[in-house]
């Protein structure tokens, strides 16, 4: 009997595990996946909860309900990887051996990495919106709010999710308007950025919609420390803007047993082939969604994506094949801009996010790079999606690999 | 695809002024983009940018936290040194690319 081990029951392991159950036979190959948390969260809806559009019970789930049968579960820290002899060593010093090891440990916040910024003010003042504990802390305070500067900053990237930030203030700015303080209310979006996206043509259109929407961006602001006492952070070159709220996106690291183990590069990230997924170091290690350095968006819809190229080649270095399955780096993503509305962009390693439309059979299409309410259906939609399709490894009509189809490059 | 002579030695470069090849960089180069920049490199100057382009021609990610960890400098005399965008910047003297910050 032959093992796979899986580290992380997120969205790409989980995905991954039952793909492969689906396929490998139960008496050749034992699939365990490892995981800490017994708790499945849907990570996009994080952003919604301090507006009160949903509640904790939209976002969480049990992590078992999506675990196939025939998987075996093991809810555990992991201490390190011995890549070495093939084996997880747990925190209880139990020792797994593996013949194929996927790494799907993800990536999290580390607001402990910028000085003062989890001290007096932290889930007082200043709050994250990329945890359930930091989201619900937020809409708490939101509630008795009346009104002052609120700076969204970002710490460094990458972090997960890269258009959450600028969805964050965009809902934002409708919640206060609603709430009829928004003209008491002065929101900025500070980025370490150049602008508000790094592409140019999606950065038009974005930093078209934050000027639109009357929030001020300062880019180029690369954060060392917050002043709990002044109730301001302060950049590396001096800069200082004082808060009221400050709602921040803390540095991203992937898994410390990742750093532990020697795998990972400065933020803990694997290094791996960005084409075949696998390891750059060890043959037998394979590494998908944000735990891997890949240069595209740390996001669910890229672990999905390339669970699809995953699992072609792992079928085929089970098989002693080629690894020929190439991952495109693609991204797709749903960007809610306030009032019922969404904007669509979809892009890969080489393609920028282009306008045009984006087909999807039976639904679509949507609109890329526009602002309307079918992109936020989209949006709203996927959540269902998510829970029903995606982590089960069903079919979704959305091909892995990026299409040029409705994208138009010179518009 | 443009070309420059710059201290003398015809090099490739884009829109921005970055070298497109690593390997054609020469320290004289280093010292006339930054002379451009209005920087004058100093011992300090040249550690981080040999340390920048030992990382980038080995294939390994740069940012800011790679630079800050590496002992050579911390963040604030980074921006001593090259002041206002310092990692772009010293990019621009290293001779390498600049850093492509996924998105």
């Amino acid at each position: 009997m032959k093992r796979i081990v899986i580290l992380g029951g997120g969205t790409a392991g989980t995905i991954m595990a039952n793909k492969l159950r689906e396929s490998l036979e139960r008496n050749d190959w034992d699939i365990t996946l490892i995981d800490k948390d017994k708790t499945h969260y849907y990570q996009p809806g994080f952003l919604f909860i301090p507006f009160e559009i949903y509640k904790k019970q939209d976002v969480i789930k049990p992590k078992m309900d999506f675990i196939p049968a025939g998987v075996n579960m093991i809810f555990s820290e992991i201490d390190s990887i011995d890549a070495e002899n093939n084996q997880v060593i747990l925190q209880d010093d139990k020792h797994i051996k593996y013949d194929i090891l996927i790494i799907a440990t993800g990536t999290d916040i580390r607001p402990e990495e910028t000085p003062g910024l989890k001290d007096k003010l932290w889930y007082n003042k200043i709050f994250d919106f990329y945890s359930l504990d930091g989201a619900l802390a937020l809409r708490d305070f939101l509630r008795g709010w009346d009104g002052g500067t609120m700076v969204v900053n970002i710490v460094d990237v990458p972090h997960k999710c890269p258009v959450a930030p600028l969805e964050f203030s965009f809902l934002a700015d409708e919640f206060f308007t609603k709430k009829g303080i928004r003209n008491k209310v002065n929101i900025k979006y500070v980025t370490p950025q150049p602008g508000a996206f790094t592409k140019p043509r999606a950065n038009k259109m974005l930093s078209g919609l934050l000027e639109e929407k009357n929030i001020e961006i300062i880019p180029d602001f690369y954060i060392d420390r917050v002043d709990n006492e002044k109730s301001s952070i302060i950049a590396y070159d001096g800069r200082e803007i004082p808060f009221d709220l400050l709602t921040v996106v803390p540095l991203n690291m992937g898994s410390d047993a990742i750093g532990r183990s020697g795998l990972g590069d400065d933020l803990n990230y694997i290094p791996t082939n960005k084409y075949t997924l696998q390891s750059e170091k060890y043959e037998n290690i394979f590494v998908i969604g944000d735990a891997a350095n890949l240069p595209t968006s740390k996001a669910g819809a890229v672990a999905h994506f390339s669970s699809d190229i995953l699992y072609e080649n792992i079928m085929s270095y089970i098989e002693g094949r080629p690894l020929n399955a190439k991952f495109d780096g693609h991204a797709n993503c749903y960007i809610e801009t306030g009032y019922g509305k969404g904007s669509l962009i979809d892009f890969n390693y080489e393609t920028e996010p282009l306008p045009g439309t984006f087909p999807l059979p039976g639904i679509g299409p949507f609109g890329l790079l526009k602002n309307t309410k079918m992109n936020h259906y989209g949006k709203i939609m996927f959540r269902w999606m998510y829970w029903h399709l995606l982590l089960p490894g069903k079919e979704l009509p959305i091909e892995p690999l990026m299409t040029m189809a409705g994208k138009c490059e010179k518009c | 695809m443009a070309t420059k002579v710059i201290a003398g030695k015809t090099v490739n470069v884009n829109e921005e002024g970055y070298l497109l090849d690593p390997n054609e960089w020469t320290i004289d180069i280093a010292h006339e983009i930054a002379k451009e920049e209005g920087i004058s490199l100093t011992q300090k100057h040249i550690d981080v940018i040999n340390f920048i382009r030992d990382k980038v021609l080995k294939g390994e990610t740069l940012s800011m936290r790679s630079i800050s960890k590496s002992g050579v400098v911390t963040v604030k005399e980074l921006y001593e040194l090259f002041p206002g965008t310092p990692l772009k910047l010293a990019c621009k003297i290293a001779g390498v690319q600049k850093p492509a910050s996924c998105v």
